[in-house]
């Protein structure tokens, strides 16, 4: 399937500011490099490919018009491999691989899936990642009902990790398939540690976060100091809703998460989370579903907040989007909204859906669930929309 | 033993990317007493990936997919398939 159309897109830039925005850094104007986005919707793939200086992008796609892309990531490894996680409203969840950086496209041999008698079906594989840098080929999956996946062989053929989905406490930590999020129980979020492949965290939807430090043998819960607000205990052991997790990867002892209640970060050794959510403006909350990691900086972070009052309308706080951003590991926020709407929006951001770059300002991107793509390069300070009219973006990654 | 006549396959659209573009498959040579499951795993067979879009790791029908043999609706892949049987895979109207 490959791509069908590619098109010079002229960047809305509403409110964008002429020349350097009061407060860019002047190293702002000279990027790295060229950034690829690739953009997961609910009707197929797109990519943005930006020029040297990320101010002008050229979107192309669809690749597999139609099908619904909960997930696609590019292989950090090799730079060239591309891995799709894709279903359609009526056939069944499978992965697609590309080794040439899209230009052709194989289906896994063997994608994931229970075991037969398991009582257990793949709805949909919601997450992707890549293995550890010296365990090439590996990639693990997150999937639909709860479930994790290991691939050895580049994504062609997966294997349930047996020590997570034939865990005895699985049941008791996820509850039943029926007891997932609105659109399906998910296991997300994925991490491996960059000095130990064995090493790993997972998060799930509901259910909390999990380490394991024998390659997915065990799992144990890693949750004490998130509040549960929805459960009869405030603070109990596992059956939290982390958003999304993130680790560091030059401080992989780091970590970060967005919850149903409020945003977290610990320092392991430790086990208790710190709430850094609670510096959050009481009139935006701390709700949301993406936090995304500066690339050099540890204590520097993005969130995109919504709505969590109610009803949960997810959406952006009275319809003005946002995002905020700490430099001091969660300790103060700063709301940054310029070249955003100013008011009546009212999509928001998935969690999988907010990515940044590597550039030495790093430039944020995030694409909305009206099928906007919107971007920074000049970390956060400054928006402009990059990409319009595309379906429902459920993810976003930089590469 | 005398061969039994081939199962007629219908395609639809949504998998012809799998039959490249073929929308009817002829299956000669299945068991005499060829249930409905012998069809998708020679259909597999010729078209990798194909039975696992419509028929998931417990071997349930996909919800939003139909077969029909010779015009019955049926989601019991042990059923078994006529002689000379219309297969027709359809992926039934739904969303709005």
């Amino acid at each position: 399937m490959a791509t069908r159309s590619s098109a010079n897109v002229k960047t809305g830039n509403r409110a964008s500011p002429p020349g350097r925005p009061k407060g860019e850094p002047r190293s702002a104007r000279h990027p790295d490099k060229a950034v690829s986005l690739l953009v997961a919707t609910r009707k197929g793939l797109w990519t943005l490919q930006s020029d040297s200086t990320r101010r002008s992008w050229k979107l192309a796609g669809p690749h597999f018009l139609g099908h619904i892309v909960h997930h696609a990531v590019r292989d950090p490894r090799d730079g060239r491999t591309l891995l799709v996680a894709a279903r359609t409203g009526h056939l069944g969840p499978t992965i697609f691989r590309s080794s040439n950086q899209g230009r052709s496209w194989q289906e896994a041999a063997r994608p994931p899936a229970f075991e037969p008698g398991s009582g257990r079906s793949v709805d949909h594989t919601f997450w992707l990642t890549p293995g550890h840098a010296a365990e090439p080929g590996v990639w693990y999956a997150g999937t639909s009902p709860q479930g994790l996946f290991r691939s050895a062989d580049g994504g062609a053929t997966w294997d349930g990790v047996a020590g997570f989905n034939g865990h005895p406490q699985r049941m008791a930590w996820c509850g039943g398939d029926q007891d997932g999020t609105p659109d399906g129980a998910k296991l997300h979020s994925v991490l491996v540690d960059p000095r130990d492949p064995r090493h790993l965290y997972l998060a799930m939807s509901s259910g909390g976060v999990f380490e394991s430090t024998d390659g997915g043998a065990d799992w144990r819960p890693l949750n004490r100091g998130v509040r549960a607000l929805f459960l009869p205990d405030p603070d109990p052991e596992f059956g939290h809703d982390p958003h999304c997790l993130r680790l560091h990867p030059q401080a992989p002892d780091r970590l970060y998460q967005q919850n149903h209640c409020g945003i977290y970060r610990l320092d392991r050794p430790a086990e208790r989370w710190v709430d850094i959510g609670a510096a959050m403006p009481k009139s935006v909350g701390a709700i949301g579903f993406p936090l995304v990691l500066h690339p050099t900086d540890p204590d520097t972070l993005w969130v995109f907040p919504m709505d969590g009052t109610d009803v949960w309308p997810r959406v952006p706080p009275r319809g003005r989007p946002a995002v905020y951003r700490s430099v001091n590991g969660g300790r103060s926020w700063q709301r940054h909204a310029t070249g955003l709407p100013a008011s009546q929006a009212w999509w928001t951001v998935k969690r999988q859906a907010m990515t940044a770059d590597r550039a030495k300002v790093a430039g944020v991107y995030f694409g909305t669930t009206s099928g906007e793509v919107w971007g920074s390069r000049d970390e956060g300070r400054t928006w402009k929309c990059l990409a319009r009219h595309l379906p429902h973006i459920y993810a976003l990654e930089a590469g | 033993m005398k061969p039994a006549p081939a199962v007629v396959v219908r395609i639809p659209g949504l998998l012809r990317s799998y039959t490249g573009g073929v929308d009817t498959v002829r299956l000669a040579g299945l068991p005499s007493r060829a249930t409905l499951d012998d069809a998708l795993q020679e259909l597999d067979r010729r078209y990798p990936g194909l039975r696992f879009r419509i028929v998931d790791e417990q071997a349930a029908v996909r919800p939003h997919i139909k077969l029909f043999v010779d015009g019955t609706l049926t989601r019991d892949l042990g059923a078994a398939l006529p002689p000379a049987a219309e297969l027709m895979l359809v992926g039934a109207l739904s969303g709005g």
